[in-house]
């Protein structure tokens, strides 16, 4: 980040930018909503054909392709609504529990 | 004139009263004077009796209300006489200004109620526009008229800005016609 | 001043405010047209289609997308313009408020008229007044040359870096928006050069320098933070206003008073008034006046900021005074000017009489004898005072 938010917390009325503007672009990377996730969505790239109707739904941009390729879920930034799952043809996405989730990744590792 | 002038129209939605009132008006402005004119606002429809008001003042004019109080009242058709009390709040030398073939004895016959102590002048302005300008449109005729019965506007200052401003949309016919037809209204009011 | 090209025009209040938008030379305009501003959409449409201005007209479906539209414009750095009216403002509603929280330097006419129901298109302030908390700059006309000279007024203040705030300038529905009138029309160079380019700090379209707007301030994250920038925003607008309006009488020869005074060196008996009532008041105190009465006019010309201090000097010596609202705040203790200007002397110490009377609501007609009337019922207020009996808030012009 180029634009110094050090110590935000105390900034007065003065210290704010004009209209509470952001002064950058793009500061939703830095917001990690990933811990909000009830759910979270499994993407299965066997059953996947690629027709990107997750990547079109997707509200957060967490559906991610490359190329016209499916490439995988952004976990970072995943709301685990679940609209991925909703709307793919294929049952390529299925929503699963998160701790579920995490248990079975410490299990893997 | 010394001061401010009020001036009341009645006419029906479409004979031209906005438009006279605006008239006399910007012929006043190009002499020096303050002014307003403004119809008064309601549900718009061919026939409907209407008023609009003209103020000419030599000092910037600050009151915007309706004219209650006119010291003109100018009729631009007379059937409304028998309806309507046009002289309602006349001012007591006020003066009657008609648009009709009757003279004035028989528009204090005809009238609501038209004071002693008032000024009634007549012109048959609609016959005049219909031979100078070839439609019944009375209103730049009995601003002829007016310039003749009272020194509110003077006669070479309308005719200079009628021939003006409706040179910008009108033939050079027409702009002839309204010029004979404001002559013909100050020589026969009366 | 005798070398700028002046043009004396006859012409409403609306044609007059399309003039100065015309000639302030704005880089967008989102617009929907609602009676009595209609006039300044119609002319400003025309300025477009001849080619004499190249505006973005943008006509929208709606009052509250026009205020979108225009927010989404200013935001983008474009110099914005809009137009609205009764309804139509109210329909903005929300909107106001986004546009003055993201400090976006909007400048709207609004020709001032009644709300539904019934349904009413004549002139009050029920409308704007309504609207007077949503940290917008509002100025109120007397006629058509206030309401030019306001509109091009509006642009320097609303864009100055000490204010940047949306002002409305605003025009009474058919008195003021339709009447015909004399007004001066300047120069458009002298003009443009007064009224100045328009450079935003920030655009949301400058992709080398990323903005966003629309931050989400929730708990203890800045709102609070956000609304005191913009009270003192508004606290600096009052300087801005006047500093703006001086050199426009430089260049007009039309001093910019907020706050307008007659016969207030001597007045006891004295009216409080905005909008182009001041006019009909001054009338009338003018004619008392010339019989020997010691009556006085208090007419505001800026709403938003209340010109507190201009106010309290100028009641100081008065006896008795009647404050006018043109709009109703029922269940209140009076109207939004009565509320003003009695909090102001209070906190000034100044201790008037002061009764508060509704008037002229749906354009109902402003008479020299209504404001005689009014003139005349101020004689007893000193005394009505002096036992506790001021009389509540009263109708004047209806039938009782």
């Amino acid at each position: 980040m180029s634009w110094d938010i050090s110590g935000y917390e105390k900034w007065t009325w003065d210290e704010i930018p004009l209209g509470a503007m952001t002064l950058e672009g793009g500061t939703g990377v830095e917001h990690k909503t990933g811990d909000w996730r009830v759910k979270r969505p499994v993407w299965d790239k066997e059953k996947c054909k690629n027709c990107l109707f997750c990547w079109v739904y997707c509200p957060d941009n967490c559906c991610e392709a490359k190329d016209e390729t499916m490439v995988g879920i952004d976990y970072e930034h995943c709301k685990g609504c679940g609209v991925c799952a909703q709307v793919c043809p294929f049952d390529a996405i299925h929503m699963m529990g998160e701790k579920d989730a995490r248990a079975e990744e410490e299990g893997e590792h | 004139m010394q001061k401010l002038t009020e001036i009341r129209w009645h006419a029906r939605a479409g004979q031209g009263a906005v438009t006279a009132s605006r008239l006399v008006a910007e012929t006043a402005m190009d002499d020096g004077m303050y002014m307003q004119a403004m119809p008064e606002y309601g549900a718009e429809r061919q026939g409907a009796p209407l008023k609009a008001y003209t103020r000419i003042s030599p000092d910037p004019i600050e009151i915007h209300n309706n004219i209650l109080h006119p010291s003109i009242v100018i009729v631009l058709d007379d059937t409304l006489l028998p309806d309507i009390d046009v002289c309602e709040g006349i001012t007591e030398d006020g003066l009657l200004l008609v648009n009709t073939r009757m003279d004035a004895d028989e528009v204090r016959e005809v009238a609501i109620n038209v004071p002693a102590s008032i000024d009634v002048k007549t012109v048959d302005a609609s016959n005049i526009a219909v031979n100078t300008i070839g439609r019944d449109i009375p209103n730049t005729p009995i601003a002829g008229a007016l310039a003749k019965v009272t020194d509110v506007i003077n006669v070479d200052s309308l005719k200079k800005y009628v021939e003006k401003s409706f040179s910008e949309k009108f033939s050079e016919k027409i702009v002839a016609g309204n010029l004979a037809s404001i002559d013909r209204a100050y020589e026969e009011v009366h | 001043m005798a070398e700028n090209n002046i043009k004396v025009m006859a012409a409403s209040g609306d044609q007059m405010v399309a003039e100065a938008f015309r000639q302030a030379n704005p880089d967008v305009l989102p617009v929907y047209p609602i009676t009595p501003q209609t006039i300044i959409v119609e002319e400003f449409d025309r300025f477009v289609a001849e080619g004499r201005i190249h505006t973005e007209f943008v006509p929208v479906e709606s009052e509250h997308s026009a205020m979108a539209a225009a927010i989404g414009a200013s935001a983008a750095g474009a110099r914005t313009i809009t137009a609205t009216a009764s309804q139509g403002l109210a329909y903005m509603w929300e909107e106001l408020y986004v546009a003055a929280g993201m400090r976006l330097p909007i400048v709207m006419a609004n020709a001032n008229r009644a709300l539904s129901a019934p349904i009413n298109i004549h002139g009050d302030h029920s409308d704007i007044m309504g609207c007077r908390d949503s940290g917008w700059i509002m100025l109120f006309a007397e006629n058509a040359q206030e309401a030019y000279d306001d509109t091009l007024i509006s642009f320097r203040v609303a864009e100055h870096p000490d204010v940047m705030l949306p002002v409305a300038t605003t025009l009474d529905g058919f008195i003021t928006s339709h009447a015909l009138d004399r007004a001066e029309l300047m120069d458009d160079e002298v003009v443009a050069k007064f009224v100045g380019e328009y450079k935003p700090e920030r655009s949301l379209l400058d992709t080398d320098d990323p903005v966003s707007y629309g931050m989400f301030a929730n708990l203890g994250n800045f709102y609070m933070e956000n609304k005191l920038a913009q009270r003192k925003a508004m606290d600096a607008s009052m300087k801005v206003l006047q500093e703006v309006g001086d050199e426009w009488e430089q260049i007009s020869g039309r001093p910019f008073e907020m706050v307008k005074t007659f016969g207030m060196e001597d007045a006891e008996r004295v009216i409080v008034v905005i909008g182009s009532s001041i006019g009909n008041a001054r009338h009338v105190a003018r004619i008392l006046r010339e019989r020997g009465e010691k009556v006085g006019v208090v007419g505001l010309r800026v709403f938003r900021p209340f010109p507190a201090e201009q106010l309290v000097n100028a009641l100081k010596g008065a006896k008795a005074v009647a404050i006018l609202d043109r709009t109703e705040s029922f269940g209140g203790e009076g109207g939004p000017l009565w509320a003003e200007t009695v909090a102001a002397l209070t906190k000034a110490g100044v201790d008037v009489p002061c009764r508060n009377y509704i008037y002229g609501l749906g354009g109902a007609d402003v008479t020299v004898e209504l404001l005689e009337g009014i003139y005349e019922d101020l004689k007893e207020l000193p005394a009505q005072a002096a036992k506790h009996e001021i009389p509540a808030v009263a109708y004047r012009g209806n039938r009782s």
